[in-house]
């Protein structure tokens, strides 16, 4: 069926299958930025915002998020205007492998539009929904209180 | 002419570096530069092996085994093959059965041959019972449904002691798998067994003053890499095979799968995108070879990922090992003898089997002091998804057993741990005295410690934990709560850096018009940072920027050979070719330069970009370039290197940990950590600090919640990110950790390794401090709530 996707502020017009997930429609669409780490919900790094608000685009049909605003990583910068907190993650040496940076950097944007100057513990209690394997979360978590705190 | 391996002076010529550099005088290597590919990675750009999706490709699926141990005795795919969209469907008789080891290691292979890619018999639930090529995932699924089998069930064996039981199943009971002879012994469900011993047992144990026993018991874990086992593979243009995988061992995976798939090497390209994560569960051919399988009988691009279910079920592992310790002390407190028994399960398949309990030995016995050692092993096969690599590969059982053993120790002399520890630790010029037995499959090298900055660690660490705080008993309180007790615990680590006389790595440089340079190497950056910390070596001898360095690694085709991702080699042994490469670049730069300013080439340096004459003259690298490529002597300045080393280069550690254990719930929260590395030379200590954060990450899960359990029928009963507990951010303790650089001169720059040695340490730390905080001694990890309430309960 046809639905109506606002994908980074473009509206798309997307033939999806009936269970397929929002993130296989991503992924499908070309927004590769969105990772595939489980089915469940339980890792994350397949997050992105929905109308602003982190989702986990593993357990949300694409047919639900019809009509909704989308934003995936692609959509926050480039490399000509990286959004200050991709600098900040790569300035403070936050990414490793790198697969569920996308995830905790959305995560990390609906956290300062919301809260700007968060405290260490707030920046963790909106980490904790990505699961990461090789930083234990110490750079990451100083790449965005860095940002908050106007160091980035 | 004599083996350069038996003549001191060749081994030495061929693993030193002698840089003459001070720390002071490098510009690129001991900073903190950005990593190369990490803005690709925060802008989402496609980089990992699925993020390309060739037209036409078919979607790979596994039908797995519901029984731990079963023969096929019919198995139909009629019904499978006639559903519309279904391309190919595999079972045991469309294989031609050449048995392999799924294990990517040099050759020979220490690994027993004994998989197929697909089999008549399956031996744990999760083993592969038929493969499905088709349009869509969801079509292959619906085929993999369609697919009747009749199974012929057989006793399975789960626990680890029970596979030596005179009347236990044979797992393998198969004619055509091999292994080393007198290590394999599949009729005994022996994937390795092997022992070594060194000085004298007998007279070791009668100079002790006492002698003490221990036995602990570590589980089987998984690697949890947040993106799973995927590979993309098709057959290109000229009718070769190409594999997109996401491996940590791109040549292994060539050299392997060629007798497998039948085809030869030179009709195979494995390419290695960006990997998600691998920690040694990708230093292994988990689904390369049926993908491959699928594209050679369909002609057509397929691709094949795990879901996160099926890494747990029919990926890799850590071994589970129970570890027994003999140790004895003389009076003065110095260890006089020391056996390391070890019986540990390869689960279904010897993968690493010989090579990871070996290197339990090699790290656990290497760590004090002490001419009379003995080490015994015994790994079994049982009915349990596949043990195989995984970061710290068998150190962290080791040092596991052997840091709590030495608290056990301390505790019954009355001594300090961290004294204790001191009186025994190795020390500069000590040669390891069983590293000619334990050379991972063939003859190691017993050479002499030659950098350890393991008392410096220490020193420091102490003083950052605030260790005086153990005597004193008010503080192992904590007020209004009575019913939690503080506690502080240590660990002592050390680790190898590559294997010697058995890794190499080759790379290969040229420089460009703009003086940029293309260094291309086999190494593999699983996530690690080793794509700019090679970068950085070759631009510090290069006199440019690690960003005029253009990195490509790693393809069969483009790339010169290297062994891959794993025994924490790359730093220390890939990186020992990319300085090799720099340097004979470096030679053919200035032999330009010498024309260019009239000045031997002697007098000149490259700095900043520049070749620079004693007398001051100077001509931009730039300038070199195109003088080089378009006016006098056209040359393209170019070269290619490789490099092993015989060399012992240790790095070595302390974790300190600080606990507070509710005595009513047995819940351990872990407060605070404190990790102390000598990785001689850091060549980023970004890097450094990013290892040792993810490492400690991974040890904490190991010591508190991480665990694979077993229904006794062998199905996993945890296997997610729900019941298998992964530490969040929100439930990590504070961190402290520093770099003591005891440089070495077998290390690029005095570099030693650093990936692997994080991994070794939080779990003892945390048992020996909850030992501090309670009394209670538990031997077993992980340290769960229900196991730290029974062991208080017992206690009393």
């Amino acid at each position: 069926m046809d639905i109506l996707l606002i994908i980074n502020g473009e509206e798309r017009q997307v033939a999806v299958q009936v269970g397929e997930t929002l993130l296989e429609a991503l992924r499908r669409l070309g927004y590769v930025g969105v990772k595939h780490g489980c089915e469940d919900g339980s890792c994350g790094v397949c997050a992105v915002l929905l109308d602003g608000q982190v989702i986990h685009a593993c357990i949300l049909l694409a047919v639900q998020a019809e009509g909704h605003a989308i934003t995936t990583i692609e959509g926050i910068g480039t490399y000509d205007q990286p959004h200050p907190l991709q600098t900040s993650f790569v300035k403070t040496g936050a990414v490793q492998c790198g697969y569920c940076t996308p995830a905790m950097i959305l995560t990390a944007k609906a956290l300062l539009d919301e809260n700007p100057h968060p405290t260490e513990a707030e920046v963790r209690e909106a980490l904790s929904g990505v699961l990461c394997r090789c930083t234990g979360y110490f750079k990451p978590v100083e790449a965005i209180l860095r940002l908050a705190q106007g160091g980035g | 002419m004599s083996h350069p391996y038996n003549d001191p002076d060749q081994m030495l010529k061929m693993s030193e570096h002698p840089d003459g550099l001070s720390p002071e005088e490098m510009r690129v290597v001991g900073k903190r530069v950005p990593r190369l590919d990490a803005m690709k990675l925060v802008l989402g750009k496609p980089a990992y092996t699925d993020d390309f999706t060739p037209p036409g490709v078919l979607h790979g699926k596994i039908l797995h085994s519901p029984h731990a141990h079963a023969r096929i005795k019919r198995i139909d795919v009629s019904k499978a093959r006639a559903l519309p969209g279904v391309r190919a469907v595999l079972t045991w008789q469309d294989i031609t059965p050449v048995r392999f080891t799924t294990a990517g290691q040099s050759h020979p292979l220490p690994s027993p041959l004994d998989t197929l890619v697909l089999d008549s018999k399956v031996r744990f639930v999760g083993d592969r019972v038929a493969a499905v090529a088709a349009d869509t995932p969801e079509i292959a699924e619906q085929a993999l449904v369609l697919i009747e089998v009749e199974y012929e069930l057989l006793p399975p064996i789960i626990e680890i002691e029970d596979a030596l039981k005179p009347d236990a199943p044979i797992i393998h009971d198969e004619k055509d798998c091999t292994g080393f002879k007198g290590v394999f012994q599949p009729r005994r469900n022996l994937a390795a067994h092997f022992s070594a011993e060194a000085g004298d047992l007998e007279k070791g144990y009668a100079e002790a003053y006492r002698v003490f026993e221990g036995e602990y018991r570590v589980p089987q874990v998984q690697h949890v890499a947040l993106e799973p086992h995927v590979c993309l593979t098709w057959l290109d243009e000229d009718n070769r095979l190409v594999i997109r995988s996401s491996t940590q061992v791109p040549f292994h995976v060539r050299r392997i799968l060629a007798p497998v798939l039948n085809i030869p090497d030179k009709r195979i390209r494995v390419i290695k995108p960006r990997i998600g994560g691998g920690f040694g569960g990708k230093q292994e051919i988990v689904i390369e070879d049926i993908c491959a399988y699928l594209t050679l009988i369909t002609n057509r691009p397929v691709r094949m990922e795990y879901s996160r279910e099926e890494e747990f079920i029919a990926a890799r592992s850590r071994h589970p090992q129970i570890l027994h310790f003999k140790t004895g002390v003389r009076r003065d407190g110095t260890i006089s003898a020391m056996t390391l028994s070890l019986f540990a399960t390869t689960g279904a398949y010897g993968g690493h089997s010989l090579t990871v309990q070996g290197n339990t030995g090699s790290k656990a016995l290497a760590l004090y002091r002490c001419p009379n050692l003995r080490f015994e092993m015994d790994v079994v096969y049982t009915n349990r998804p596949p043990a195989g690599a995984m970061r710290g590969y068998g150190a962290p059982q080791g040092l596991f057993a052997l840091e709590v053993h030495m608290d056990e120790i301390a505790a019954e002399l009355g001594m300090d741990p961290v004294e204790f520890r001191r009186k025994n630790w190795v020390q500069v010029g000590d040669v390891f005295a069983l590293a000619e037995a334990l050379g991972e499959g063939r003859k190691g090298f017993p050479n002499p410690l030659r950098s350890t900055g393991l008392a410096e660690c220490v020193a420091e660490g102490t003083r950052r934990i605030g260790w005086e705080r153990r005597c004193d008993p008010n503080w192992h309180i904590v007020p209004g709560k009575p019913h939690v007790r503080r506690g502080l615990g240590m660990a002592a680590l050390i680790h190898g850096s590559g294997i010697p006389g058995i890794d190499m790595g080759g790379a290969y440089l040229k420089m460009n018009d703009d003086a940029s340079f293309n260094l291309m190497f086999g190494a593999t950056d699983l996530g690690t940072g080793a794509d700019t910390v090679l970068a950085q070596i070759a631009a510090e001898v290069l006199g440019c920027r690690a960003e005029d360095v253009i990195v490509y690694a790693a393809d069969t085709d483009l790339t010169p050979f290297d062994k891959g991702a794993y025994a924490s080699s790359t730093t220390f042994v890939s990186g020992g070719a990319v300085k090799k490469a720099a340097e004979k670049v470096a030679v053919m730069i200035k032999n330009v330069a010498s024309r260019m300013l009239e000045t031997p080439p002697e007098t000149l340096r490259l700095e900043d970009g520049c070749v620079i004459s004693t007398n001051g003259e100077s001509v931009t690298l730039r300038e070199v370039a195109l003088e080089s490529l378009h006016v006098v002597d056209q040359h393209q300045i170019q070269a290619a290197e490789s490099h092993m080393s015989l060399m012992y280069a240790p790095p070595f550690a302390v974790q300190f940990a600080e606990v507070e254990v509710d005595t009513q719930t047995g819940e351990v929260r872990v407060k605070r950590l404190v990790f102390g590395i000598d990785c001689g030379q850091p060549i980023n200590p970004d890097g450094v600090e990013g290892q040792i954060d993810g490492g400690m990450s991974m040890s904490l899960g190991y010591g508190l919640s991480e665990e694979m359990l077993f229904s006794e029928d062998g199905r996993l009963l945890n296997g997610n990110l729900r019941d298998y507990h992964v530490f969040r951010s929100d439930e990590m303790p504070a961190i402290e950790r520093f770099i003591v650089p005891a440089r070495d001169p077998s290390g690029p720059f005095g570099a030693k390794a650093a990936a692997e040695i994080p991994t070794d340490g939080v779990a003892p730390a945390i048992i020996n401090a909850i030992y501090d905080a309670t009394g209670v001694r538990l031997r077993q990890i992980p340290a769960t709530p229900e196991r730290v309430w029974s062991a208080l309960k017992e206690k009393g």
